[in-house]
Order: structure tokens, then C-alpha cells, then sequence
């Protein structure tokens, strides 16, 4: 187990440094931040200062190497928009990011598993195809549109809850949280719920698949020939077994949504993470893409180990252990 | 689902009441948010605008972009590089401490002794200065190193600082050296955190989270007329549709540029009221002059056709300014027949209209030798100025008209602006705001010739070259007398116009949309103020 989280560390050591190059020169190549920031005004000595301020005089390769050096000291630079480290930048709209997917996710299991369960398991009533037809629309409805309609329905047309931004933080053990407060809450649940509707959708969908494949497998129609009362089936024997695909697609989906809930973060001026990202790009604030990047390879890569993990945790036949070659 | 459908939907229900938000705390949604709380890091639009609520300049601009007195009562010019200003007096900063002279030079220092600053923006305030000096606590002489009629107008940018946030001995002005400060300069975190921000404005600085929002308290101890609103907050909501559905839900009294589309039902909502009001900010072509064969254009001789004034004219001639402003704008724009708005300083009083008349624009491109025409592409942005993408499209289709086959290569800004640097396009679009409210600040950078030493000409791109317009330009900018300065801009304007290196297309206007009840008045520096929202009695 240590052994192979270790091998998994080192590999992932890898990803990062061969991302850093990737997103290193796509961003290099985009463009020149320079013509974006100094005005027109500035002299030509304040500009050639200001592009050796930022590093930019150096070759590409010089500029890379640096940017390397200083990352393995823990620098990931300095935002040229801002003027504030890129990584602090970025780790300021964590808490924001986190727990608007955290609630996404959670509705997504609390929703996606049971609905899932049900449509599986009554596939041929009209409950079960209502269910499965209804999450249709969960994939198909686009994220932007759906946001417009929530913020329509209850901010716009009942009054309700508020159409944009986030709620005063509670500092919780030192990281500003709104999720202890009811003025956090109404600011929280209509993104959230926007978030989570795809991944309703998908994670039920793929209950539901498992449950059918499941229900005709050897083993419960010996569970059952067995005389095993129906909800310990479902319990025991065909979640378990079918949790494995949906756990691995809620923690992908978990990565994703941290580092590319872009869209929902717009449509509801949310200060996470994903607003950061366009907002640099657009602005060709290339350390805060880079660290951005990194970090989001990074978060991809801790919730693959953990995933992994689960899956021991899950199936006794999956061990953490690379076989004998 | 497209946008508009969006939108409609949105709009379907306008009918709707507003909800009014609280008395006393103003909530504004912003189009794009403030870099820093610093005043004196990057000279942009949302920075100046956000920071002057919070620190004051020595100089002031009133809704028409007029100087006005601000923490300075009076200034006059002693010879052309000695100038004296008058303090106000009884001035206190949020802390209760008063302002006085050192102040003033503390903050020009700073503006010098700024390492984060971007390009030494403020530095076109300070780099002009000789020597400043306090012979009391509320006056103050500034000497320039040459001649320097703009300085008024340029000390309407870069706020006052309290000396006090850093330590210091005795303050005096220099280029070069720490003018007396002995402990660490402020850095823009201090400002950010609220620590160095003590101004003396209307407001101040509350919290400000990047992204989050910006929260700014009543200055009870402002010297001036006392602010309405005891809190305002301000929150950057970039898309357009989302801050609209934001005033709606009464999430915002007031919003910045809302879609000119949406006017329409803006206006019919009984809810809601708004303002437009015409900016400085001309969107114009460059053309490319300077060059015998230029990389856009293709003629069947092979020359390039952009050095004939007749065809530069006979492009001017084919479009049709006042539909463009009427269809695509959405009335949102003014047309332009130069490029700094009628009635400001320097400008003509009231240039002659460039009238759409394609038969006469066919006519000089036959006379010019090309009565077939050539191939050009059109360069512009689509996500920097308003409806860009649509108002090229436009432009290129009514020059297909008299013949000039125009394809429109429209990319996105970050990649936009390095390439016109880089001089790789022909017939290039451009926009550009005059700060300073002269004509002057369009012609330094983009119509006189190519001077980066001088800082002239810098933005001229086409590397047009007129010594006529450039001896007149640079008369006008060491030029101390108003009357003179103002004759002398009029005239190169009216070179500018003569031989058309750029062609002006029209003036953006700014929009502001509020709850009703609520009055706001424009600026055509697009400031967004809280002090210029008032309620209605």
C-alpha cells in the first residue's frame, strides 16, 4: 500500500512536469501580454523595464527553465495583471471553488444514486423510464441557459433567493466559509444545484445500468434463489458491485468541477476558481494560467489516488499492489 | 440556445417589479473589476474609477471632463515651467489626520518609487517634474523640465497618499533616491488589505476580496458634500445577461453597461431607468502608409493603395456612419467625423460631416487607378470594444461595395494587439479614450510620426509621417496658454483630417442602467461613481 502510493507520487511528479511544459509553451505561444498592459503612453524605457520586470526579454527556454527553478522553490510566479503571487491569487478562491462543488457533489449522490437505484430496478414501469427519460434533459439542457432559468424562476420572478455572488464568509478554522449560514445557503443552492444537474444525470444513469447488468449476473440470482429478502440484495450485493465505475466518474467529476466550473461561476458571479481562469486567459496573465493548470493537474491527480484507494476499500478483489511483472 | 433567446426570456419578464433594496446601502454591479486598491499601480478604467472613491487627486474632472478644483482650490502657471498650486485647506484623511503639501510630494515620490507599478504608469505624471516645493503647508510649486501645458489635466490622475504610511524623515521631491522615506515603500497588498489605504475621499475601504466584491463605508469626515449612501457594494459581474438579471433581482441598484440590445425593454420596464451618455472613446481605422507593399492589401499593380489619399478618402466616403451607429450600435455610439467629441478642448467646434456616398468613393478609386478595386483584409477585435466583430463586418461589406474585395480577420484582444504591434496588418481597427479631454492625446500617439524617444507617435502603427502635422502637434504640446493651445490642437486636427491616416468611424457611449428611483449621472470617462448616484426626490 505505502509502495504504491509512493510509485504513484512519483509518477504523478511526471504529469506535473510534463503539464508544466505543455501549458508553459501553449501559453507562450497565444500571445504577448506586453501590448495588453503598458499603454501607449509609456516610454520606451518604462516599457523595456517593465518587459524585463516581468521576464519577458529572455528566451522562451530561459523563461521556462526560470519559471522551473522557482516552482521547485515553491514560486509560481507573480501575476502580471494583479501583481500579487499567482498561487495566492488562486488559493484565495479555494474555499469559494470547494464548497460549491462539495454540495454539488453531495446532491449528486444524495440524487444520482437512489434515482439511479430506482430507475434500475423498476425499468420496465413507467417510474423507472420516466426517471430515465427525465435525466435526458440533465445532459442535454446547457449549463448557461439552465442557470439563466434558475436565476429567472427564483431570483428574478419569485424574489426569492439572490441572483449573483456568494454570501458573507464564517471564518472556520481559519478558512472563510459561507456554508454555516443561511445567507451562505441562499446564495449557494442555485449553483450548486446548476453544478450538479449533468452529474445527477450521469451518476444515475450509470447506477441504473449497473443495476440492470447486475440483476442478471450468476451471483444474485443466487442470492436470490438463496431467499435473501430484496433490499439486502440490492444492499449487499449489487450496489457494492456497481459502486466501482460510479465512484470512479463522481471523483473525475469532482477534479473537474474544482478546476473548470468556469461556466456556472460566471452565470452567477461566484469568486471561485473558474472565473480566475478566464479572466487570465483573456488577459494573458500567463503565471496565473500556469499555476492554475498545475494546481488543477495536481487536484486531478490526489482524487485518482484517493479514488484508487476507495476502490480497495470497495472490492476486495482490487489490491494496491503492482503484480509480479 | 443562443444568447438572444436568453435574453428574451430574460426580458419576458420585465414586467416584473423590482424589488427596492435597503435605504442607505448602495449595491452596484460592475463589467470589470478593479486590478488593485493601489491608486498608483495601473492607469485603467476600473482601477481609477474604483480608487477615486477612495483617494482624491489634486485636480478633478466634473461630468463634462472639465478641470475642476478637487483637493487643490486653484493653480495657475507662474512662467511656462513654474506652476503654483493652491491646498484646500482643513482637509482631513480618514485617520483625522490633516493633508497638507508633504503629502503631496509624499505621493508623487511614491508614484516614482513604485516597483510593482505596470510601465510606470503614473510616470507620465511624474517624469515631467523638476522639482517640487512647499514654502507653506498649502501651497505648492511645481517646476517641469520643459514646458508642460497638460500638467493641470494630468494631476487629475494618481491619488494623494498620507505621508504616514510610511517612515520618513524630511520629504522632499526626487527622481532618483527614496526622497527622504527610510522605512519599506507601500506595496499594493498594503493596499489591498485596507492597511495603507487612507485617503481623503468620500469613502473608504471596507473589505475587498478579488473577484468577491468590494465594500466601501461612508467617509464621515469628508471635507465635501456629504455622501448618500452610508455603504456601497460593488460586485464584478463580467457577463452582461447575468448583471441584467442581477438588477432585476434586485440584487444591484445600479449596473454598468447592460447590453445596448436590451435598451429597448430597459426603457419600457416600469422598474428600471438608465442613462446613456457619449464617451471620449473614438473607434477609428489605421491605415497602413508607411509601406510601399503592405502585408493586407493586394493591388493589380502591385503598389499599395493605401498611400493614395484618394483611395484612403474614398474608403472614408463608403460607409455609412449613422446607420452603423443606428443598427449596430443601437444608438449606443454618436458618429465621428474626428477624433476627440465636439465642444472638448482642441477639438473642432464642428467638423465637417463625413457623408456616406459610395457613387463619389467608386469615382476617386477610378481616378486613384483603381477602378476594379483591390483585395484587402480588415483587422479588428471582437471582444475589446462594443460590437466590434459586427460594426467590422459591416465596414467590410460597404467597401465590397465600391469594389474593395474585404475579408474581415476578427480575433480576440490578447492576441489582437501584439499582432497590430507588430505591424502585420494593413487597415486596422482601433479605439482609444482621451484621459487628459485634449485632442492632443489621439495625435501624439497615433497620427505624429514615429518618436518613441519623444514618446510620440508610439501607436502609429501605419508610421504616417507628416512634418507639417508633426512641427504644429508639437507646438501645441509645450504651448502653456489656453487660447493658443486650443488654436494650434484645431489645427492639427484639421490636418489629421486633411490626409486621413486614421479614419474616425464613431464615439462609444457609456450605458448605466439603476432601479427607478434613482438618478445617476454619466461620465464620459466611464467612471462608474458612487457619489453619482443619487436618489430621486
Amino acid at each position: 500500500m505505502v509502495l504504491f502510493v509512493l510509485r504513484r507520487l512519483i509518477q504523478s511528479l511526471f504529469v506535473l512536469l510534463a503539464v508544466s511544459i505543455v501549458v508553459f509553451f501553449a501559453v507562450y505561444a497565444v500571445g504577448d501580454p506586453i501590448e495588453l498592459l503598458v499603454s501607449p503612453e509609456a516610454t520606451p524605457e518604462a516599457r523595456a523595464a517593465m518587459i524585463a520586470r516581468l521576464g519577458l526579454d529572455l528566451p522562451v527556454w530561459q523563461q521556462y527553465l526560470g519559471f522551473l527553478s522557482r516552482a521547485l522553490h515553491g514560486d509560481l510566479g507573480t501575476s502580471f495583471v494583479h501583481g500579487v503571487p499567482a498561487i495566492q491569487l488562486i488559493v484565495q478562491r479555494i474555499p469559494a471553488t470547494f464548497e460549491l462543488v462539495v454540495v454539488a457533489i453531495a446532491l449528486t449522490c444524495l440524487a444520482g444514486i437512489p434515482l439511479g437505484l430506482l430507475a434500475g430496478l423498476h425499468r420496465d414501469r413507467l417510474l423507472g423510464r420516466g426517471i430515465l427519460s427525465g435525466s435526458v434533459l440533465g445532459f442535454s439542457v446547457p449549463n448557461f441557459w439552465l442557470g439563466m432559468m434558475l436565476i429567472l424562476t427564483f431570483s428574478v420572478w419569485l424574489g426569492w433567493l439572490p441572483a449573483s455572488g456568494r454570501g458573507e464568509p464564517v471564518k472556520v478554522m481559519g478558512v472563510g466559509l459561507t456554508l454555516f449560514t443561511a445567507e451562505g445557503w441562499s446564495h449557494l443552492i442555485m449553483p450548486a444545484i446548476n453544478l450538479a444537474l449533468a452529474n445527477i444525470a450521469l451518476v444515475l444513469r450509470m447506477t441504473a445500468s449497473g443495476v440492470i447488468e447486475a440483476q442478471s449476473q450468476e451471483y444474485v440470482k443466487f442470492a436470490r434463489a438463496k431467499g435473501l429478502r430484496p433490499g439486502r440484495i440490492v444492499r449487499r450485493h449489487i450496489l457494492r458491485n456497481i459502486l466501482i465505475p460510479v465512484v470512479t466518474v463522481i471523483g473525475m467529476e469532482f477534479g473537474s468541477l474544482i478546476a473548470y466550473s468556469t461556466i456556472t461561476e460566471t452565470v452567477f458571479a461566484w469568486p471561485g476558481m473558474g472565473k480566475l481562469l478566464i479572466d487570465s486567459v483573456y488577459h494573458l496573465d500567463r503565471p496565473v494560467v500556469v499555476a492554475y493548470v498545475m494546481l488543477a493537474t495536481l487536484i486531478f491527480v490526489v482524487v485518482n489516488l484517493i479514488v484508487d484507494i476507495l476502490y480497495a476499500a470497495l472490492d476486495p478483489r482490487v489490491q494496491l499492489v503492482e503484480r509480479a511483472a | 440556445m443562443s444568447l438572444a433567446r436568453i435574453r428574451a426570456a430574460v426580458l419576458a419578464l420585465l414586467a416584473l417589479a423590482v424589488p427596492s433594496a435597503g435605504a442607505q446601502v448602495l449595491k452596484i454591479g460592475l463589467a470589470s473589476e478593479p486590478t488593485a486598491m493601489d491608486p498608483h499601480y495601473h492607469q485603467v478604467t476600473p482601477n481609477d474609477s474604483m480608487t477615486s472613491h477612495i483617494f482624491e487627486t489634486l485636480v478633478g474632472q466634473d461630468a463634462n471632463l472639465k478641470l475642476v478644483p478637487r483637493l487643490a482650490t486653484s493653480w495657475r502657471a507662474l512662467d511656462d515651467t513654474t506652476w503654483e498650486f493652491k491646498l484646500r485647506e482643513g482637509v482631513k484623511f480618514s485617520n483625522g489626520q490633516p493633508f497638507t503639501a508633504q503629502d503631496v510630494i509624499f505621493s508623487l515620490c511614491r508614484m516614482v518609487n513604485n516597483p510593482q507599478t505596470i510601465s510606470g504608469s503614473y510616470a507620465t505624471i511624474t517624469r515631467k517634474l523638476a522639482d517640487v516645493q512647499a514654502p507653506d503647508d498649502h501651497t505648492l510649486i511645481i517646476k517641469t523640465q520643459s514646458p508642460d501645458p497638460l500638467l493641470p489635466a494630468s494631476l487629475t490622475r494618481g491619488g494623494m497618499l498620507w505621508n504616514g504610511i510610511v517612515e520618513h524623515g524630511k520629504i522632499v521631491f526626487e527622481q532618483k533616491g527614496q526622497c527622504g522615506v527610510t522605512g519599506a515603500w507601500p506595496t499594493l497588498e498594503d493596499f489591498n488589505t485596507g492597511k495603507s489605504a487612507i485617503g481623503t475621499g468620500p469613502y473608504v475601504l471596507k473589505s475587498y476580496v478579488k473577484g468577491g466584491g468590494i465594500d466601501l463605508a461612508r467617509n464621515d469626515a469628508y471635507w465635501g458634500a456629504k455622501p448618500e449612501w452610508a455603504e456601497v457594494k460593488l460586485l464584478p459581474v463580467p457577463g452582461a445577461a447575468p448583471r441584467l438579471a442581477g438588477l432585476l433581482a434586485g440584487d444591484f441598484d445600479l449596473i454598468e453597461s447592460p447590453a445596448a440590445r436590451d435598451l429597448p425593454r430597459i426603457k419600457s420596464h416600469p422598474g428600471l431607468g438608465y442613462v446613456v451618455t457619449p464617451s471620449t472613446r473614438v473607434v477609428f481605422f489605421q491605415f497602413d502608409v508607411g509601406r510601399d507593399a503592405s502585408p493586407q492589401v493586394k493591388a493589380p499593380d502591385g503598389k499599395n493603395p493605401l498611400q493614395d489619399l484618394r483611395v484612403r478618402r474614398a474608403i472614408s466616403m463608403a460607409i455609412d456612419r449613422k446607420t452603423i451607429v443606428a443598427r449596430i450600435m443601437d444608438g449606443v455610439a454618436s458618429p465621428a467625423y474626428q477624433f476627440l467629441p465636439d465642444g472638448m478642448f482642441g477639438a473642432l467646434p464642428q467638423p465637417p460631416e463625413m457623408k456616406y456616398d459610395p457613387q463619389a468613393a467608386k469615382q476617386l478609386l477610378a481616378e486613384a487607378g483603381y477602378p476594379d478595386g483591390f483585395d484587402l483584409t480588415l483587422s479588428a477585435t471582437n471582444d475589446r470594444y462594443m460590437n466590434d466583430g459586427q460594426v467590422a463586418q459591416a465596414v467590410a461589406q460597404y467597401l465590397s461595395r465600391i469594389g474593395i474585395r474585404t475579408t474581415v480577420d476578427a480575433m480576440t484582444r490578447s492576441i489582437y494587439f501584439p499582432k497590430r504591434a507588430k505591424r502585420e496588418f494593413s487597415f486596422a481597427m482601433g479605439g482609444w479614450s482621451s484621459e487628459t479631454g485634449e485632442a492632443s492625446s489621439f495625435l501624439q500617439y497615433w497620427v505624429t510620426s514615429f518618436a518613441p524617444d519623444d514618446g510620440l507617435g508610439t501607436s502609429n502603427y501605419g508610421r504616417y509621417s507628416n512634418p507639417e502635422f508633426d512641427r504644429v502637434l508639437r507646438q501645441a504640446l509645450v504651448t502653456v496658454n489656453d487660447v493658443e493651445r486650443d488654436k494650434l490642437q484645431q489645427q492639427a486636427v484639421r490636418l489629421a483630417l486633411a490626409d486621413l491616416p486614421s479614419i474616425p468611424l464613431h464615439f462609444e457611449s457609456t450605458t448605466w442602467a439603476f432601479r427607478k428611483g434613482l438618478t445617476y449621472e454619466g461620465r464620459p470617462d466611464q467612471f462608474t461613481l458612487a457619489t453619482s448616484v443619487k436618489s430621486a426626490r
